[in-house]
């Protein structure tokens, strides 16, 4: 080795250990620094990049809404102190005064109005968030009304993940509009935020670690007591398990079914679990004239509705939830979240009946069942693979050779989604977006017809339609009177349920992994929102 | 030696070009990249567009012949799931793989060539049986058991040791490294023994076999019946013959450390390019994919020059063959 090069390398070393001496120098101070670790990453920071429920709450710790939602997922003022419906058509907002970006300046009028166009620009995951037809004026700098082309009562309903954004600042590092998917060059927004929020993002290594660090100019008072706040990554269960476990992270999401137990003997953390949103559910082809890769030929058995009522009772989705979930699961009887809907507690999922079924096979003509592939995600779901495996050996019992095509969710979704919708018997989840039922009966339910564009049916992969549900659902959407809203819901769900449509299996449960140092408050829409997140200090 | 190099060169950028092509030709079969692009909500048609404008709905050759003219012009394109430029995040995460592969290896060296010596010439010792028990348990079990293995020991039921990630990195120009602080050092420890217990086993058994064939060659007992002294004996002169294969196989296996670094990474959450590309496998994020075969296509590729130029320096034999025939 050269002379020089053992110069630089001691040049190094001491540059180096200059700054080990200034970050050991920092901890000092104690900062009270909560530490967690989630299974995926942060892609980006630009709000409207990805509508998944980890990377909004993140997001909101940095960024916030007009409306956002208390910790009963009921609406609460955010950036908005007030709202009103002068008319049915139109919604006005108070803005909040005194209220400042991270960059110190000023939020006014023209932020919200440049957020409504940037939120529903092409490349923006959120373009439903904010009604199409909805325009925005300006009355004064703190004052904004939308305007709408028809009454529509829940057109606030998704705006609490619709985030506002500084207008100066996005157009001054180009970021004026969503980063699309096919961009060729990086967006300024995906790395760096500016937002209203309690928290400052300090460093954002996408996939490594993101920084939250406490905003001195907030606006309002913060609940959370925390100083500086670090998210890992940390994709491989046993590991993020161990972290917890060892106090090397405070919160982790999510705990595996089989370590639950383990992490609440541990006496340092604890599981904190609760019915999730999400409803899982079996979809039965109904489209088609002829199944796809099964044994009956020149007919759809599932068009019968004796063989989809023989499915639903034999299945057993209350060993599903003991077994297969460990009891991580409140069968459900309806394909949205009783939480969700007031009236939810008055549908009971019928009882498994396997004398019943197997009578109701022999009626269609299947006295011998018949043979049928059926497609499931295997990396999406809480023990997804295992649940479609239950549900094998259960339909075996009323001779139903089902053959199972469990894939990553990559494979999976690109056979069963549009345009192909490629499979005769699935499992999925589903979480309205609107947090509202109507959604369940516009996209899960609804008539889905060829070249359609609204919507309407996208994600009814089965192909289920009665037009009766349609008309229910347009009838939802303009009904603001909330119990004769409710009522219709109750109908719609009524109809979906004679029909045998699909067979709706459970809630899964959250499972948060929480030190007891920590003390949190758990949204049944699974976002952890840092400004509730309070840590006892060393 | 010109000629040999040059034809040694084309041969390397064809066997890229292979790997290129057949990833490429592998990719269809990872999924659709859409799906994981865009939220639940997002109509079909617009996916339909999304996939359109990304190219996807092009034949493969014709998508192998963008990514390859692009690659060429220095351009690796940019992720889906990040929405970065490839190269700057490939780049970010070297320096992790690489000081990991470093640390790995020097383990792998030092330890295999302790016990391999001392199995060698203590055969019979219970400490030699205890390595060789040892060295058992690193070919035959699997890399994310032993990760798996050494977190919960040391970092659940001990605490000594983090479970997860890099610690804290210091700066050095581009360059982030973990050997200037504490808790850097630290988080190094047991990636590095589960990464290097494989190399390290093979180090161990070769070291062993070439030291006892060499103890009972001709110039050993010649240098016995000279009188020199054992250790002068053992380590001298028969160690040294011993680690001509040694180094060889060290140097080969390098490429593998740093490609199959891939698991360990993983359990350790290692910020690494393995850990990278575990990610865009599952989210079928192919511009990083393909990049990341490319680079441990072409480090294999680079190795594997540099060992076959050596092996003509060191070796007058070949470079009067190669001549002769050029």
């Amino acid at each position: 080795m050269s002379r020089s090069t053992l110069k630089i390398l001691a040049r190094g070393v001491a540059a180096g250990a200059v700054a080990t001496v200034a970050l050991a120098a920092l901890p000092a101070q104690a900062a009270n620094v909560f530490r967690f670790a989630f299974q995926g990453d942060l892609k980006s920071l630009d709000p409207y990049s990805l509508k998944e429920s980890f990377t909004e709450g993140m997001q909101q710790a940095a960024y916030e809404s007009l409306v956002t939602l208390d910790k009963n997922l009921k609406f609460a003022p955010g950036l908005a102190e007030s709202w009103e419906t002068p008319e049915p058509t139109r919604w006005r907002f108070h803005l909040r005064k005194n209220v400042k970006f991270h960059d110190g300046t000023p939020f006014t009028a023209d932020d919200v109005i440049f957020s409504a166009q940037r939120v529903r620009a092409s490349g923006s995951n959120f373009t439903t968030n904010v009604p199409a037809d909805a325009d925005f004026v300006k009355v004064d700098d703190y004052t904004v009304d939308m305007v709408l082309k028809k009454p529509n009562p829940i057109a606030i309903a998704q705006f609490p993940t619709w985030l506002i954004m500084s207008k100066a600042w996005a157009e001054k590092n180009g970021a004026a509009q969503p980063t699309p998917p096919n961009a060729t060059s990086p967006s300024y927004a995906t790395l760096h935020e500016n937002g209203t929020g309690p928290f400052v993002v300090a460093e954002h290594q996408p996939g490594v670690k993101t920084v939250f660090k406490k905003f001195d100019g907030y606006w309002g008072k913060v609940e959370s007591n925390l100083d500086e706040a670090v998210l890992t990554t940390i994709a491989n269960p046993a590991t993020r398990v161990a972290a917890l476990l060892s106090g090397e992270v405070d919160w982790i999401d999510p705990v595996p079914l089989q370590d639950q137990s383990r992490v609440n003997a541990s006496g340092t953390a604890i599981v904190m679990a609760g019915p999730e949103l999400r409803t899982i559910f079996l979809g039965m082809d109904q489209d088609r004239d002829e199944l796809k890769d099964s044994s009956v030929k020149g007919k759809n058995p599932f068009k019968d509705i004796k063989v989809r009522e023989a499915f639903y009772l034999a299945i057993d989705e209350d060993t599903i939830a003991k077994r297969v979930m460990r009891g991580q699961a409140v069968p459900s009887a309806l394909m949205i979240a009783p939480s969700l809907y007031d009236r939810g507690a008055e549908f009971k999922r019928p009882a498994t009946d396997l004398k019943k079924a197997k009578e109701l096979m022999a009626e269609a003509g299947y006295p011998d069942g018949f043979a049928l592939t059926m497609d499931c995600p295997n990396d999406r779901y809480v023990n997804d693979e295992a649940i479609c495996q239950a549900v094998v050996s259960m339909l075996a019992r009323i001779n139903v050779k089902v053959n199972l095509n469990a894939q990553p969710k990559a494979k999976y979704f690109a056979k069963v989604l549009a345009p192909a919708y490629d499979t005769s018997f699935y499992l999925l989840g589903w979480t309205p977006s609107s947090l509202d039922s109507h959604n369940i009966l516009y996209e899960i339910v609804g008539c889905r017809k060829p070249g359609d564009k609204s919507g309407r049916g996208s994600w009814n992969l089965a192909g289920y339609c009665d037009p009766k549900i349609d008309a229910i659902a347009d009838k939802v959407e303009a009904e603001t009177n909330k119990s004769k809203r409710d009522a219709l819901i109750k109908d719609g769900f009524d109809v979906l349920n004679a029909d045998w449509s699909y067979i709706p299996l459970h809630q899964q449960a959250l499972a948060w992994g929480v030190s007891k140092k920590v003390h949190l408050t758990q949204r049944a829409d699974n976002l952890l929102l840092l400004y509730w997140v309070s840590k006892d200090p060393q | 030696m010109l000629a040999f190099l040059l034809r040694r060169v084309m041969q390397a950028a064809a066997v890229l070009a292979v790997v290129g092509l057949i990833a490429f030709s592998m990719f269809r079969f990872a999924g659709d990249p859409v799906n994981q692009i865009v939220g639940p909500d997002t109509p079909a048609s617009e996916r339909a567009e999304i996939r359109r404008s990304l190219g996807l709905d092009d034949p493969v050759l014709v998508q192998f012949a963008r990514y390859a003219g692009d690659v060429v012009r220095g351009r690796l394109g940019i992720s889906y799931q990040f929405r970065q430029p490839v190269s700057q995040l490939l780049a970010e995460r070297m320096p992790a793989t690489l000081e990991l592969a470093f640390c790995a290896t020097v383990f792998a060296l030092v330890v295999g060539v302790l016990m391999g010596v001392y199995c060698a010439l203590r055969r019979e010792s219970w400490l030699a049986g205890l390595f060789q028990a040892v060295s058992l348990i690193g070919i035959s079990l699997p890399t994310f058991l032993i990760g798996i293995l050494l977190i919960y020991l040391f970092s659940v039921t001990l605490g000594w040791l983090p479970s997860y990630g890099r610690g804290d990195t210091v700066r050095l120009g581009w360059w982030t490294t973990g050997f200037l602080t504490w808790s850097g050092l630290k988080a190094l420890i047991l990636p590095s023994i589960t990464l290097g217990l494989f190399q390290m086993t093979l180090i161990m058994r070769l070291v062993r076999a070439e030291m006892l064939e060499v103890l009972r060659t001709d110039y050993i007992r010649f240098a016995r019946a000279r009188g020199l002294s054992t250790r002068a004996v053992n380590l001298r002169h028969a160690l040294k013959n011993t680690l001509v294969p040694v180094i060889t196989i060290a140097g080969l296996q390098l490429g593998s450390v740093i490609a199959f670094s891939i698991i360990t990474e993983t359990v350790f959450q290692w910020p690494g390019m393995g850990l990278l590309f575990v990610q865009a496998v599952q989210n079928v994020d192919i511009p990083i994919m393909s990049a990341y075969l490319l680079l441990v296509a072409l480090i294999f590729v680079t190795i594997n020059l540099v060992v076959d130029i050596l092996y003509t320096v060191v070796d007058p034999r070949l470079r009067l063959s190669s001549a002769r025939t050029a």
